[in-house]
């Protein structure tokens, strides 16, 4: 019997195509725990968001699951530029994207949001010039 | 829904199966295994997609469908043809020339799905317009589609849109038409689909959408192909049987079914892991902008069914050029026989590792160490799928480390290494 387990991930800060596949991998290995599918959907979205957010903005960066029977644990951590204003970052649809990367279809400003929206807690520790830390909890529902 | 019986269409033939690992590497669901030198398919995983009949260098997977002798149980029997039917003959392009000749197989009457199909567009592009669907809602039409929903991305049952299959919807209204015209019984009256695939062989019986399906049997394409391939230039008096439209006809092929529901912006998208991708896409919200999916399990949509005798290509085609030719709506359906499903699938977690939350973790703590010592090769040799696969077996208790043939060889010689320093005669050949 365990009572937790830890994954890891690192996410390639400069490849698009590859965002979502470690989503895909942890969605994977949630189903197998058989953690209800509401939870995993939230997990996935907030992956997903997250994952592009280090692609876009941070040049890559690790990200560790960690889950218990009653809560999923979710460290994202980058050694990016930093957020200035976790205020405006928080707005939905602001957003500091470039304009390639709009082009693309990303960087609508929902990043944040929609990953606050899928979590029960997050915190945002981050430094200019230094990188982002978020950590997100979700409640086993 | 009722719970699962697990009843498949598609099996394994054993004596022909040679124990490749084809099959183990293209079933979408990781259902099947490689053991005692025979493929074996995990029930509770299929969902019937065929892909395993598509790949078989050996042909041991089979459909299992209803034989023709099967009319013999019924006083008036009718042919519920898929519209992928009328893309089957090189020697006609004429779909009264094409329903009549079902006539000569012993049926009393043809009922084309294409008008059940029709009714269903009408009423997706009503319920997409309602506002009441998930978006994107996804089509129910795919019956092997609807399963790997139910078994790998429960987070979408609720996207699939209420609807009945056009087989079913078709099989209750040439069901009522023929109780009408004959006077007979219900169940005096045989229905029996002209199937493209086994995915529709297992709807009529399994029980996900369907709580008792319309339909008295299902046929398999190929075998009524088979009998009137050749008979097809021959019949004299063509009879005037074709009353589908355009619209209902053109569900055969990928894009067609999509088109007919009016969404402001739909995807089509076929072939069986082409779909996963977007599944998973869509379980990850990056699908917004899209109003409707139409997934198929097969390349090109029904048309390229395993179960088909022309290649899909070649199909559509004769499919496009027939509609050419027929007018855009067909007869209709009364709408007192219901559009609406009986029910959602059922999510079925046969992914999960235990029933206990600490003993999966436990489970997949120890799978996530094995699969770090196995190669990573997935050569499929084991008789799992992939290393991940085989370190599942692993865990659940169906396989063991040594079945991977590299741990082996690595056992092997350390072994020989320890015999070699305590001196141990060892045959020739095992010295190199």
């Amino acid at each position: 019997m365990s009572n937790s387990m830890v994954f890891r991930y690192d996410v390639d800060g400069d490849d698009f195509t590859l965002a979502g596949e470690i989503s895909s991998k942890v969605k994977k290995r949630l189903k197998q725990l058989g953690l209800p599918p509401e939870t995993i959907r939230k997990v996935a979205i907030a992956m997903y968001e997250a994952e592009i957010n280090m692609v876009i903005h941070a040049n890559g960066g690790t990200i560790t699951v960690e889950v218990s029977p009653e809560t999923i644990h979710i460290i994202f951590a980058d050694r990016g530029p930093g957020i200035p204003d976790i205020d405006k970052a928080m707005e939905e649809g602001f957003s500091t994207a470039s304009h390639e990367v709009r082009e693309l279809g990303f960087g609508a400003g929902m990043g944040l949001p929609n990953i606050k929206k899928n979590s029960d807690k997050m915190t945002i520790d981050t430094k200019v010039g230094e990188g982002t830390t978020i950590e997100l909890w979700m409640e086993v529902c | 829904m009722k719970p699962e019986k697990y009843w498949h269409s598609v099996t394994l033939q054993r004596e022909s199966c040679k124990g490749c690992t084809t099959c183990l590497k293209q079933c979408p669901t990781q259902a099947i295994r490689v053991q005692n030198g025979k493929a074996k398919i995990l029930k509770e995983r299929c969902i019937d997609c065929g892909e395993c009949i598509r790949v078989c260098p050996y042909h041991a997977k089979k459909a299992v469908t209803d034989k023709f002798d099967r009319l013999s149980e019924f006083r008036y029997t009718i042919a519920l043809v898929a519209p992928a039917f009328l893309g089957q003959f090189s020697k006609s392009e004429d779909c009264d020339l094409i329903l009549t000749s079902l006539l000569y197989l012993g049926f009393d009457h043809v009922y084309e799905v294409a008008k059940g199909a029709q009714e269903i567009s009408a009423a997706t592009r009503e319920l997409l317009g309602s506002g009441e669907l998930m978006q994107p809602a996804i089509s129910s039409a795919c019956p092997a589609v609807s399963r790997l929903i139910a078994v790998r991305f429960p987070n979408l049952i609720h996207h699939i849109v209420p609807l009945r299959s056009p087989m079913e919807l078709s099989a209750e209204a040439a069901r009522k038409e023929a109780v009408e015209k004959t006077g007979l019984k219900p169940e005096e009256i045989g229905v029996f689909f002209i199937s493209p695939c086994a995915a529709k062989a297992t709807a009529v019986k399994d029980g996900v959408t369907v709580e008792k399906s319309h339909v008295s049997g299902v046929i398999a394409m190929k075998d009524v192909y088979l009998r009137l391939a050749q008979r097809i230039g021959s019949i004299e008096e063509v009879k005037h049987l074709s009353d589908a439209g355009r619209v209902g006809t053109l569900w055969a092929t990928s894009g067609g079914e999509a088109a007919a529901t009016g969404a402001k912006r739909w995807i089509s998208v076929d072939g069986i892991d082409n779909v996963i991708r977007v599944l998973e896409d869509m379980e990850d919200d990056k699908l917004t902008d899209i109003a409707y999916v139409e997934a198929l399990a097969c390349p090109g949509g029904c048309v390229g069914g395993p179960l088909t005798a022309e290649n899909n290509f070649v199909a559509r085609s004769r499919i496009t050029r027939i509609c050419e030719t027929m007018p855009e709506l067909g007869g209709t359906i009364p709408p007192e026989v219901p559009r609406s499903w009986d029910g959602a699938p059922v999510y079925r977690p046969v992914m999960k590792l235990s029933e206990d939350l600490g003993v999966a973790m436990q489970m997949a703590l120890d799978l996530e160490e094995i699969a770090e010592r196995l190669p990573g090769l997935d050569c499929g040799s084991c008789g799992s799928p992939s290393c991940r696969a085989l370190a599942e077996d692993i865990v659940r208790g169906y396989a063991k480390e040594t079945d991977c043939i590299f741990v082996t060889r690595e056992r092997l010689q350390a072994l020989l290494k320890l015999a070699r320093e305590k001196h141990l005669d060892l045959p020739d050949d095992l010295e190199e």
